[in-house]
């Protein structure tokens, strides 16, 4: 049984059409990488995944842990052990970054220590700080990492981590992401799997993925080993996605 | 008391007779006549409900962890007592027939006929509290002052002075509070006095009900290297409240910090702002208003900055939440220079709880209405630096009251 099932999944935004049919599988210990261009769909994928009261699904489900969770409240799936890195993280002014995440091991009874975790991802001086405010783009990536060591999931969505950090943070963010899906366990051993959207697959040179999907227009174009698909990327841009998916359509 | 202080006095109490039908400047008018002025001083004071009360707005009748404390009853002073040496607690008409000097600071701060309710206050004055700090004397733990308006239907006007002394610290928390069922009307004069070099904090706690209307009336001046810090948490729906405190930086480099949060629900009628007049050179003031209107509540949230001198910095923030279609919240920040080099600014945002904030917290496990009161309480969060370990906590003990009630 796949840990995250997705099938035939069409979902709206705001009225407009943005999933039109994904399926996609990702079992436990896997690592899947999320390509595509700008608007494809990504995020609200992952939005989808999570329970977004703002993503309507209209055809289609989500399985986690072999239950339809296609109509669960967003906390329920993350008390079922769902995890998710926003890209871009909205300020919540007045709450300390600490207390945000004493607040998260109260609630889900998480065995983890926030000091730990903080210093993992160098954010020990900002757990004094109110969560995102004044935070620059790594430090933004680092707290959102930050949190999910805090909760501990067994499903990781993170939404561009690489987007807009330098080599310093990246190597910091892809140890914590490294860790938290126990990459440094035997394959057999991994009890955990990540869903990790990436635009330019920087993360790719620190994180083994296992396989990747391209994202285009609402529905998945490709799938294939995470280094081919990039390289094709690379070279020919999204326009070959295009293609594929009006010869699948012929099909 | 000499003649010449009891003239001083007649043509005050004149001064305001002519004053007592004149309207507000702000907020709603009100019909003096329907409240009851007189009232026999209780036999049993300390009641269940008092301190249980008292303690929500700040004051702990133990009197653990404060320098002393004043408590007044609807129009009786029934504690008045300082535990450090070098200040002085005492009825304001305990002071006044104690210490001539007191009239150079009776009604210097604000005017008498100002509108009806200062009138009023001088017309039929019942008490109040007067603080003296000592020269030079840091006292570390707070003055607690407690107004307790117990009496249905009761006009409590209160008159209160705290003069700090050149180079003194200190720290007063005031709590108004009524049962948990009452009306009346609560008029608190305050003329504040902060001499060189001095410096005061006041945190004010209201604990009202919906059939309380309250108007304070609050004048404070400060002198040269002066510094004045106000924070006021509302706790309970009220059913009009108006203030306006206006603060002179007279002084060369005289700080003040404004801070406000309310939460208002119910129909509750808030129309509360500060006045600050950068009258020296290198005085600063900062206003923070931070507001959350629920249910039919009404809130206006006014900020005055006058800059009358070059050099001088103002800033003033204004933050307002409505949580329910009905509610409103008018957000009047003003700034006026009357120099060419000062610096004046303000931001002023209004608006709903944003879903996306919710949303965030609710993938981190929370549930729909404990992201929103995480983020209503974080909201109203000020981050006021210097203030004693135990009025800090006091004043997280009253905000956490605050976000409750919404």
């Amino acid at each position: 049984m796949p840990l995250l099932e997705i099938i035939d999944l069409h979902a709206e935004v705001g009225g407009k059409q943005i999933l039109r049919g994904i399926n996609l599988s990702i079992n436990a210990g896997e690592v899947h990488v999320l390509f595509g261009p700008n608007g494809s769909g990504k995020t609200t994928l992952i939005n989808a995944i999570i329970g977004c009261p703002a993503v309507k699904i209209v055809k289609g489900k989500v399985m986690f842990k072999g239950v339809d969770i296609t109509r669960l409240p967003t906390p329920e799936r993350i008390k079922m052990g769902m995890g998710v890195a926003f890209q871009h993280p909205p300020k919540i002014r007045g709450v300390r970054l600490r207390d945000l995440l004493d607040g998260m091991v109260n609630k889900i009874g998480s065995k983890v220590n926030v000091e730990k975790a903080a210093a993992l991802v160098k954010m020990k001086e900002y757990l004094n700080r109110e969560v995102n405010v004044g935070f620059s783009g790594g430090e933004l990536k680092r707290s959102e990492i930050l949190q999910l060591l805090v909760q501990s999931p067994e499903l990781l969505l993170l939404d561009e981590p690489d987007s807009g950090v330098d080599v310093e943070n990246l190597t910091v963010i892809a140890n914590a992401i490294n860790e938290l899906c126990e990459l440094n366990l035997k394959p057999s051993m991994r009890t955990r799997a990540a869903l990790i959207i990436t635009h330019l697959g920087y993360i790719l040179n620190y994180v083994k993925a296992d396989r990747a999907h391209v994202l285009f227009n609402g529905k998945i174009a490709c799938s294939g080993k995470p280094n081919e698909i990039l390289k094709q990327i690379m070279e020919h841009g999204f326009e070959r996605c295009h293609e594929c998916l009006q010869e699948q359509g012929v099909k | 008391m000499p003649s010449g202080a009891r003239s001083q006095i007649e043509q005050l109490k004149k001064k305001a007779e002519e004053a007592l039908t004149k309207p507000p400047a702000f907020g709603p008018d009100l019909d003096l006549s329907k409240y009851r002025y007189e009232v026999e001083k209780p036999k049993d004071w300390l009641t269940e409900d008092l301190i249980e009360r008292a303690e929500t707005v700040g004051v702990d009748l133990s009197e653990r962890e404060r320098s002393g404390t004043y408590l007044q009853l609807d129009h009786y002073s029934i504690i008045e007592k300082a535990t450090a040496g070098s200040v002085e607690v005492m009825s304001i008409s305990k002071a006044l027939e104690s210490y001539d000097w007191l009239l150079d600071y009776y009604w210097k701060a604000l005017s008498v006929d100002m509108d009806k309710f200062t009138a009023l206050a001088e017309v039929k004055r019942t008490e109040g509290y007067f603080i003296r700090a000592k020269k030079g004397v840091k006292i570390d733990l707070p003055i607690q002052a407690c107004l307790y308006l117990k009496t249905p239907r009761l006009a409590q006007n209160v008159h209160n002075i705290i003069i700090v002394e050149e180079g003194a610290e200190l720290h007063v928390i005031t709590g108004c509070v009524t049962p948990k069922r009452a009306e009346g009307l609560h008029i608190g004069v305050s003329e504040f006095y902060v001499k060189k070099g001095g410096k005061l904090t006041f945190t004010m706690i209201h604990g009202w009900t919906e059939g309380v209307d309250v108007r304070p009336r609050t004048g404070v001046m400060l002198e040269d290297d002066a510094s004045y810090t106000s924070i006021y948490v509302n706790l309970n729906p009220v059913r009009t409240l108006q203030m306006m405190p206006k603060v002179y930086l007279d002084g060369r480099n005289a700080r003040c910090y404004l801070a406000s949060i309310i939460a208002a629900s119910k129909s509750s009628y808030f129309d509360v702002g500060g006045a600050t007049y950068l009258r020296a050179e290198n005085t600063k003031a900062e206003i923070v208003s931070k507001t959350v209107a629920k249910d039919e509540a009404y809130v206006a949230a006014r900020g005055i900055i006058v800059g009358e001198r070059d050099g001088v910095k103002g800033h003033l923030e204004c933050r307002g939440m409505l949580l329910s279609p009905k509610s409103v919240i008018l957000a009047i920040p003003e700034l006026e220079a009357r120099a060419r080099d000062v610096e004046l600014s303000h931001e002023a945002a209004v608006g709903k709880i944003a879903e996306e904030e919710i949303y965030y917290l609710m993938a981190r496990g929370f549930s729909k209405e404990e992201a929103t009161s995480i983020i209503i309480r974080g909201f109203m969060n000020v981050d006021v630096k210097g203030l004693p370990p135990a009025l800090a906590l006091q004043i997280k003990k009253a905000l956490d009251i605050s976000a409750k009630s919404l």
